[in-house]
């Protein structure tokens, strides 16, 4: 198993780079869906608001 | 066909949300197989050993890198001809998962080369372009954002984003025309992949799942800009409306 | 709603760019041509010995390290090789380490000085790897099979 993730000498690389990836496009994910929701509220409200 | 019909905001959400989920469920799928793929199944290479996993996320990521800014160069095209919303908007909801691939292909390759080649960084060809590619995709965001009116900062921006396409075949091809640090391409080449089917197949899952990553991001980015511009429109609307105190 | 003046302003629009387009690509690619000489990373064993590459100045040379040629100094991290590109060789000394894809027959770029009497001291040694990817089995069993094809000079012009 720890020969696994030693990665034959190469694990600092490997798994720096695959972590560095997995934390841009989450990151990009989440940032993304997070505005759409906050975009979303805030049009609902506006569109409330201005309902007589 | 009249594509004005399709670019509508009202249109787009529907045809978004029938996508949406098989895009979705799609990237899972490929990322998910393409990872245990990668990172279990797939071999060792016989001159990199273990280091070659890498390649499953470094060659996807200079893959939307490319591909990224062709829809970005597509969209400015839309822009300046036919003036259409939508275009400017989907160039300003693209442009930042764009420079993000671009960002991880050159991090990546840099974790790659600095094992395999002995170095983090060199000058050459290939890796020069893409650096320029990745300042191209920041110089756009920056230039979308330098006006106070939308339509001027994506027509801007547009006209930018046309200019840097003349770097997308340098990218492709710097490789066959001078000598450079980085190898030929290996799969997209003509006389077929260099690349053995037990390592194709995975690397190809992972491709697949990063355009349908792409595809996801998109529409949710292009969605929320397009309520950012009727937010602006709705503020408007009633500022003017309001009788001047 | 669509006026045929504003489908010919599309089509003006669409001639502009498309034309701009092309004399784009037209100044890229005579801005490329001009500078050849130094998009090229490193230099050829062919271009020393055709004396097209520059003396006793930095650059690289780039090349397959020799099957057969490498002596280590013992006692000490130097190292001997030859980079050849199956046409010429070029001897070349490096004291340091050494790239964990670097081996006899495989792709390398050097980085230091030639030399008058045409030795290259390389102050850094990259390694160079060729685009198949393989597993150790897949390798062994073309050369065992004698299907093995020889790694290309890098750089060759074809």
């Amino acid at each position: 198993m720890s020969d696994y993730f030693a990665m034959g000498g190469y694990a600092v690389y490997v798994w720096t780079s695959y972590a560095l990836t997995a934390v841009v496009l989450i990151g990009l994910g989440i940032s993304s869906w997070r505005r759409l929701r906050g975009l979303e509220a805030d049009l609902a409200a506006f569109e409330r608001e201005d309902a007589p | 066909m009249n594509w004005h019909r399709f670019a509508s905001p009202s249109n787009f959400k529907r045809l978004s949300a029938r996508i949406f989920p098989w895009a979705a469920g799609g990237a899972a799928l490929c990322l998910g197989c393409g990872l245990y793929q990668a990172l279990l199944v797939s071999p060792p290479d016989y001159q990199q050993g273990q280091s070659v996993r890498i390649m499953y996320i470094h060659v996807p990521a200079a893959w939307m890198a490319m591909f990224v800014y062709a829809n970005l160069a597509l969209a400015g095209a839309a822009t300046l001809v036919w003036r259409h919303p939508l275009a400017e908007v989907a160039g300003r909801a693209m442009a930042p998962i764009g420079a993000a691939f671009t960002f991880l292909c050159l991090a990546t390759g840099s974790l790659w080369g600095k094992p395999m080649w002995g170095t983090w960084w060199e000058w050459d060809a290939r890796l020069t372009s893409v650096l320029i590619l990745f300042f191209v995709y920041l110089a756009y965001m920056a230039l979308n954002n330098a006006f106070d009116d939308a339509t001027r900062g994506a027509r801007a921006s547009a006209v930018l984003a046309l200019v840097g396409a003349v770097n997308l075949p340098i990218i492709k091809f710097s490789v066959d025309w001078w000598n450079t640090l980085h190898q030929p391409a290996s799969v997209m080449r003509l006389d077929g992949p260099a690349i053995h089917p037990s390592m194709l197949w995975p690397l190809l899952a992972m491709g697949v799942g990063y355009t349908l990553l792409f595809v996801v991001l998109a529409l949710v980015r292009i969605q929320a800009e397009l309520i950012e511009r009727r937010l602006g429109a709705l503020v408007q609307a009633r500022l003017s409306a309001e009788p001047a105190a | 709603m669509k006026l045929p003046k504003a489908r010919a302003a599309k089509r003006r629009r669409m001639a502009v760019l498309l034309l701009a387009m092309i004399g784009l690509g037209t100044a890229a690619a005579l801005t490329l041509t001009a500078f050849d000489d130094h998009l090229v990373f490193f230099r050829t064993p062919t271009d020393v010995a055709t004396h097209q590459a520059p003396v006793d100045r930095q650059m690289r040379i780039g090349g397959l390290v020799e099957e057969g040629s490498l002596e280590r100094v013992t006692g000490s991290t130097e190292v001997r090789f030859r980079v050849t590109d199956l046409e010429h060789a070029v001897p070349v000394v490096y004291r340091g380490v050494l790239p964990d894809l670097f081996r006899e027959g495989q792709g390398v770029v050097a980085n230091g000085k030639l030399a008058s009497d045409g030795v290259f001291t390389a102050s850094e040694v990259l390694a160079r790897h060729d685009e198949n990817y393989m597993p150790p089995e897949v390798a062994e069993a073309l050369k065992r099979s004698g299907r093995w094809q020889h790694t290309e000079p890098p750089g060759a012009k074809n």
